[in-house]
């Protein structure tokens, strides 16, 4: 095969690439190669392609701008299908075969942009357009301009299919965690280890070092020496490809570790994200550079010093053949002497100071480069690639002294230290005159639990650029230039870019400030700076410089904006990781769920458990078997899985007085063998539970809970005897689970109990309604509670959980010529509504107290207390306007909706129709033949017979009439049967 | 996310593991309370910017109720202790004393 060389691809150098292997992929259509060790954007340059993306607001052509995560325009859609990534960035995603990658924001391709029409309309779109141009007229906003703006607006398009990858989480541990694998995290490293304790090493890219190699002759070997220390001890893991992206509370530490991106087949999962409990941590993550607001920064081939260094050195390509470099520091020096030796020109160094003095400016100089002190960049020339740059003086206005051919600029407007994770979780900044810059106070740093510093920041992350150990050099002083030339005029502002991927320039903060925005945060909200994906990783300190200087005041009294994590994205596939699909919760199944499943059920979800709705038969629907459940339980008998419902266990010499606090009835005079139901209400005196106890032994009681409130309900009663009854002597235990529990109602359920062996009676006489009874049925313990939630005669059969399947079938199997019907939730729940039972959740909804229900009888006058007696003596819960429980009969033979209002006279101080009156349960009752619903209405129980309107969303109003809510049996006959 | 320690299990647990419950120390006022210390147990609350005293259960493991003594501003624990305590204990009032000096108990003990 013969081989290509793209045409930037340098015949030599680069430490990180293999010019052994070539690796093929696909750009917008094209076919193109690389090498293996490149990035998206290497790969790119190395063919040419300087204009990797559009911006956002004007669609300006753009190149890449940095090496690393900083960057702002070189993001691209990457993958196909279920594995298409929008906004990856080119610089920091390794190139792998027959990648696919496709350009975003616009359209119709990159180089034939239609949206590049906001570029000549930039002078009319500046900070704040939008607020100030779409506010009238009113209506317009909802239905012409949000819908254009929400077209416009997003950059890249989310996937449509599922991620098919997998992505899992795991949790870390380490005495010690170094964040940045450079020369001083390697070194802080080394130490941390060398005190003893366990110490771990991220290092956000594939390979360790930092900038340390790239920028310093021995510096391989340095980082080399100090790996191969750290991987000789038990004490110390090293792990690359894993990004730190935010520092929490108490050292918790959130990492994201690539493993197999985009390499589907290696048979790992892509991404880890690791939760990390660090008992110290060391940041070591290095400093970004600074781009220089001059005019026209923005064009293709004007990019960062250190990323046109860090393009030649580490992956041998060319950003330009020609470089102009542009700095206010000695260290883009270092740029130009790297291009000179990989044999591109290199026409001047435009170097903002006065003067240029030191090692790195003189060998420059020796070099033979031009080095131009006290002068400035006036403006690039060239829209979308750099073809000259305009020079002239910094101190001045612009006027040009000369113009310099070249097709590259790289430049430097100093360094900012990365003070991200430190000002996570609270650590404090500074402002170093002398360096320009934000560093950490290591007199405020981030505290622990114990109120000390859990964090520490070495090397240039803490503003120490000299590099370390036996590399350790001193170079000359950064003078800040924040625009550039220093007098520059608006004409040339409004051409300096501050932040690359948002479009926000100089004169927009500018505006911002005259505007009346002196804070720094609303100054980024107004004007967008620091808002894109990228965090504003480069735009802050400079944005907020520029604010400074609008406002007069020095950089400190502005401030920074707020850093939050995640300091570089993370997919949301990471954050679910396994938790999704069938994991996605844990499901809660019955001991009869199989039983259920084989029968045709037709699941609900309540709470985590699920519950057979109904069990479909044939070609049945939901609402037929729901009839024909009721119809076979009302006339014969039927069962039902109330294994879900609540069972706590509530024992002790101290029980009774405190089940007497716990329910609003007298519990501790329920003798033993009776049932009682007990109403439980908050400290506030709302209803929040119900359900049936049974006295078990002199001192034990059973409470029955609703299916969602088991949990919640043994919470508070373990609250309470913790915290306010502590030397009550009781022990609580929720034994919800220990039990499976079988309904059997209906007429016919003693005939089909008596035919299974056993010692319990249950005649009228040995087992009458509200009493329970223990004994075994067909082998199997049991305790049976003569309780009914359908109205019907009813047993609920509690058995060992492992015997409830073996309990339901005895029962189907005695009980063909019965018709013995398996009923689910649904006709349970219109079951009890024909009785006027009360639903929590239905008939309450935190908000209703008991005696809104007209369950008053069950509030006990006797007692000096229980919980939620005081709050229920307010005013407002005693006052005779309370809606209250009634039951509703339709006019027509329409079912009411649940939740309707009725609506009451005149119009309140809103101006919306006053009302009176809500549904809170509605059916179609089989029963009874016709529409039933209960609801809670003002003065209701004083008003039966009167007839309320419940206007539709439709404008048509549907009527009721008040009448009691017990519709079946008013008698009870049938349940005490 | 914080690290609280069970003063019942000795586990130093993870926020996931716990549930927290608000202000500890309150006086439960019963039916002989009036209107207005009625309202004051049930909703008013110090909410203070620094020392603070508060509930936890320890959920996801022993199911106990505890009390934790955090600042809430930077979140320091100057202890936690067991909730059948009427007021924080002798040891936590040192350790609160020993990192603020300037802060004061608002209880009295008799």
């Amino acid at each position: 095969m013969m081989t290509h060389v793209p045409p930037f691809r340098l015949p030599s150098g680069g430490r990180l690439i293999d010019r052994a292997f070539q690796v093929p992929f696909r750009f917008d259509g094209r076919h193109l190669r690389g090498l293996t060790g490149d990035t998206l954007a290497s790969a790119l340059l190395a063919n040419g392609q300087m204009l990797m993306g559009r911006s956002f607001k004007y669609h300006r052509p753009r190149g890449p701008l940095a090496s690393g995560a900083e960057e702002p325009n070189a993001l691209f859609g990457l993958g196909q299908g279920g594995r298409f990534e929008p906004n990856q960035r080119a610089t920091t995603t390794a190139l792998a075969n027959g990648m696919v990658m496709r350009s975003q924001n616009c359209w119709p391709s990159l180089d034939a942009d239609v949206g590049s029409v906001n570029n000549w309309l930039a002078p009319f779109l500046p900070a704040g357009f939008y607020y100030k141009t779409f506010i009238h007229p009113r209506p317009f906003w909802k239905h012409v301009f949000e819908p254009i703006i929400r077209r416009s607006a997003g950059l890249g398009r989310a996937p449509t299919d599922p991620d098919p990858d997998r992505y899992e989480q795991a949790y870390g541990f380490a005495d010690t965690v170094v964040v940045g694998g450079g020369i001083a995290g390697l070194t802080a490293a080394r130490d941390a280890a060398d005190k003893g304790g366990t110490v771990l090493v991220l290092e956000q890219t594939a390979n360790w070092g930092g900038r340390t190699p790239t920028d310093h002759d021995g510096g391989q070997a340095a980082i080399d020496a100090l790996l191969a220390d750290l991987r000789g001890r038990d004490n110390v893991t090293l792990r690359r490809n894993t990004m730190a992206t935010g520092l929490y509370d108490h050292g918790y530490l959130i990492a994201r570790e690539a493993l197999a991106d985009h390499d589907p087949n290696a048979g790992l999962p892509r991404q880890r994200l690791w939760r990390i409990r660090a008992g110290h941590v060391i940041t070591a993550t290095g400093a970004l550079e600074r781009p220089l607001s001059f005019a026209c920064n923005d064009v293709p081939g004007v990019m960062l010093a250190s990323a046109a260094r860090d393009f030649i050195a580490d992956y041998g390509v060319a950003p330009g053949r020609r470089i102009v470099v542009v700095t206010n520091n000695d260290d883009a020096y270092r740029t130009a002497l790297t291009a000179l030796a990989a044999g591109l020109e290199v026409p001047a160094i435009i170097d903002a100071r006065p003067q240029a003095t030191g090692d790195l400016p003189d060998a420059a100089r020796q070099a033979g480069i031009t080095v131009l002190t006290g002068s400035a960049i006036a403006k690039v020339k060239g829209t979308r690639h750099v073809e000259s740059v305009v020079i002239c003086d910094q101190s001045g206005d612009g006027k040009p002294t000369q113009t310099i051919e070249c097709d590259a600029v790289a430049m430097s407007g100093g360094w900012s230290p990365v003070v991200h994770l430190w000002s996570h979780c609270g650590g404090k900044l500074i402002w170093d005159d002398a360096q320009a810059m934000f560093r950490p106070d290591a007199d405020r740093p981030p505290l622990g639990a114990d109120g000390t510093g859990n964090v520490t920041v070495v090397g240039s992350a803490n503003g120490d650029l000299r590099c370390a150990g036996d590399l350790e050099r001193t170079e000359g002083a950064t003078e800040p230039v924040w625009v550039m030339p220093a007098k520059a005029p608006y004409k040339l502002r409004a051409k300096m870019w501050l932040d690359f991927q948002n479009d926000v320039k100089v004169t927009d903060v500018e505006l911002a400030a005259r505007e009346g925005y002196a804070s720094v945060e609303h100054t980024k909200r107004y004007t967008t700076l620091g808002m894109a994906t990228d965090q504003g990783k480069l735009s802050n300190i400079n944005g907020l410089a520029v604010l400074s200087g609008a406002l007069n005041q020095p950089i400190q009294a502005t401030g920074t904006t707020t850093f939050r994590p995640p300091y570089t994205p993370l997919t949301l596939a990471t954050i679910a990781a396994e938790a999704k699909g069938d994991a996605f919760q844990p499901l809660r199944k019955t001991p009869m769920h199989d039983w259920h499943e084989k029968h045709g059920a037709s699941w609900e979800p309540v709470g985590h458990w699920r519950r057979a709705y109904a069990y479909l038969r044939g070609t049945e629907d939901r609402h037929a078997a729901v009839h024909r459940e009721i119809m076979a339980v009302r006339n014969g008998v039927g069962t039902l899985d109330a294994s879900t419902l609540g069972k706590i266990i509530v024992k002790g010499p101290d029980a009774g007085r405190f089940m007497d606090m716990l329910y609003t009835n007298m519990m501790s005079t329920l003798a033993v063998g009776k049932c009682r139901y007990g109403l439980m209400c908050s400290e506030n005196g709302f209803l929040m539970d119900d359900g049936v106890v049974a006295r078990l032994s002199d001192d034990t009681w059973l409470c029955h809970t609703t299916t969602g409130g088991a949990d919640r309900i043994h919470g508070h009663m373990e609250d309470w005897l913790q915290c306010e009854w502590w030397d009550w002597k009781v022990y609580t235990a929720n034994v919800t689970e220990e039990y499976a529990q079988i309904a059997v109602a209906g007429p016919k359920a003693r005939e089909l109990l008596d035919r299974l062996p056993g010692s319990i009676d249950f005649s009228q006489d040995a087992l009458p309604f509200m009493t329970w009874a223990e004994g075994d049925i067909a082998g199997i313990p049991a305790r049976v509670f003569r309780i009914s939630f359908s109205g019907e005669l009813s047993y609920e059969i509690a058995v060992p959980a492992s015997r409830g399947p073996e309990l339901w079938e005895q029962l189907h199997n005695s009980g063909h010529d019965l018709n013995i019907t398996p009923y689910g939730t649904e006709a349970m729940h219109i079951m009890r509504a024909e009785k006027g039972f009360i639903m929590i959740g239905d008939e309450t909804d935190g908000t209703v107290i008991p005696q809104d229900l007209g369950l008053d009888w069950a509030i006990s006058k006797k007692k000096a207390d229980y919980i939620g007696k005081r709050a229920q003596r307010r005013s407002h819960m005693t006052d005779g306007n309370r809606w209250k429980l009634v039951g509703l009969e339709s006019l027509d033979d329409n079912v009411l909706p649940d939740g309707a209002y009725a609506v009451d006279e005149g119009v309140n101080a809103n101006g919306q129709r006053r009302v009176q009156g809500r549904v809170t349960s509605s059916y179609q009752s089989p029963t009874l033949g016709k529409p039933i619903a209960m609801g809670l209405v003002r003065h209701g129980p004083a008003r039966m017979g009167q007839v309320l309107d419940f206007p539709m969303p439709s404008g048509e109003v549907m009527q009721a009439r008040i009448v009691d809510p017990v519709f079946f049996d008013k008698e009870g006959g049938r349940l005490n049967g | 996310m914080l690290t609280l320690t069970c003063p019942y299990c000795g586990i130093s647990a993870e926020e996931t593991e716990l549930h927290p419950g608000g202000e500890a120390h309150l006086t439960r006022v019963g039916p002989g309370g009036s209107d207005e210390e009625f309202e004051d147990y049930l909703f008013a609350r110090k909410n203070p910017k620094g020392v603070n005293f508060e509930r936890w259960r320890h959920a996801y493991g022993c199911g106990k109720w505890f009390l934790a003594a955090r600042c809430t501003a930077t979140l320091q624990v100057f202890g936690t202790y067991k909730a059948q305590n009427a007021h924080p204990p002798a040891e936590i009032v040192e350790a609160i004393r020993q990192a603020r000096p300037d802060w004061n108990p608002d209880w009295t003990t008799e």
